[in-house]
């Protein structure tokens, strides 16, 4: 996200972009790349895959820059091309997404029931003993290291498809529910339930991170 | 509301979507459950790390085929 904010306003960017401006390509490009890559790689199989329908994006960008009606911001022009891109290589891989509608899977507690006290019990539905989150004290060292951002960006790779798109574009693209909704194609309440499940999964591998970086460091083993 | 329910209410809490009295009633148990309150901030410190991440780039050989396919289509 660095540097997206230096970017001039879309009128801008557009018209230097059809008059062939070199420097705002490179900027555009530099920009914006990266967290296409990321998106790519929920449609596609390999790395070297989703760099292949980042470059054919931006060469539809080229080419069609003139057909720009910006009836939607640029970005998510682009985005558009990249989703519509990538998509057909998936399904030339047979890795398809598609996102009609939830899958069995992706209904169900997003936190463990085991942590609960069961029904019956009393306070049944509460945490149970011991069970509760504590609070977080990261210690600095692991931030500084990039180690947290490091059990995040694993977290990201190890989630199904479908979810790892939506929390991609929200939470590390940066976009607004509506543009996921509309890019994707998929209903505001089906949006929340994938990007909450997304979200829960890698708040629970930060979780095991921390509270394993803890016992580390207080020389407390867990069994 | 008890904590099986709030944990999954979090994320529709961020976004402003909740029914006004199920809001209601997640912030009346966030304010009793230390638990809960410790998994509403632990969400927001995800989604914040999460935010930071810089993704790989196309390689150095893409970017320059790309760089020169924008000058000669422009030349065209």
């Amino acid at each position: 996200m660095a540097g997206a904010r230096e970017l001039p306003p879309d009128e801008v960017l557009v018209q230097r972009l059809r008059d062939g401006d070199e420097q705002t390509f490179t900027q555009v490009l530099d920009t914006w790349s990266s967290g296409m890559l990321r998106l790519a790689m929920s449609f596609v199989s390999t790395k070297a895959s989703a760099e292949e329908a980042v470059q054919d994006t931006w060469l539809a960008v080229i080419k069609g820059i003139s057909d720009f009606e910006g009836r939607s911001s640029l970005k998510t022009w682009v985005y558009r091309i990249l989703v519509n891109t990538a998509k057909a290589r998936g399904t030339k891989e047979s890795r398809t997404v598609p996102f009609a509608s939830l899958l069995p899977e992706e209904e169900g507690p997003t936190v463990d029931t085991s942590r609960f006290r069961a029904s019956g019990e009393q306070y049944a539905g509460h945490w149970a003993v011991g069970q509760e989150p504590r609070p977080w004290h990261v210690p600095e060292d692991y931030v500084l290291r990039g180690e947290v951002r490091e059990v995040i960006a694993e977290a990201l790779d190890e989630l199904p498809p479908r979810l790892r798109t939506v929390v991609t574009l929200r939470d590390v693209a940066g976009y607004g529910s509506e543009e996921v909704c509309s890019l994707l194609e998929i209903s505001p309440g089906n949006q929340r339930v994938l990007l909450h499940r997304a979200r829960a999964f890698l708040r629970r591998k930060l979780e095991e991170y921390v509270s394993g970086a803890h016992d580390v460091a207080g020389g407390r083993g867990r069994p | 509301m008890n904590c099986v329910d709030f944990v999954e209410l979090v994320t529709e809490f961020l976004e402003g979507a909740l029914p006004e009295a199920d809001e209601r009633r997640f912030i009346e148990h966030l304010a009793e459950c230390s638990g809960c309150e410790s998994y509403l901030d632990q969400f927001r410190q995800t989604i914040a790390t999460t935010g930071e991440l810089t993704p790989d780039n196309i390689s150095p050989d893409a970017r320059q085929q790309l760089l020169s396919a924008f000058r000669g289509w422009h030349r065209q």
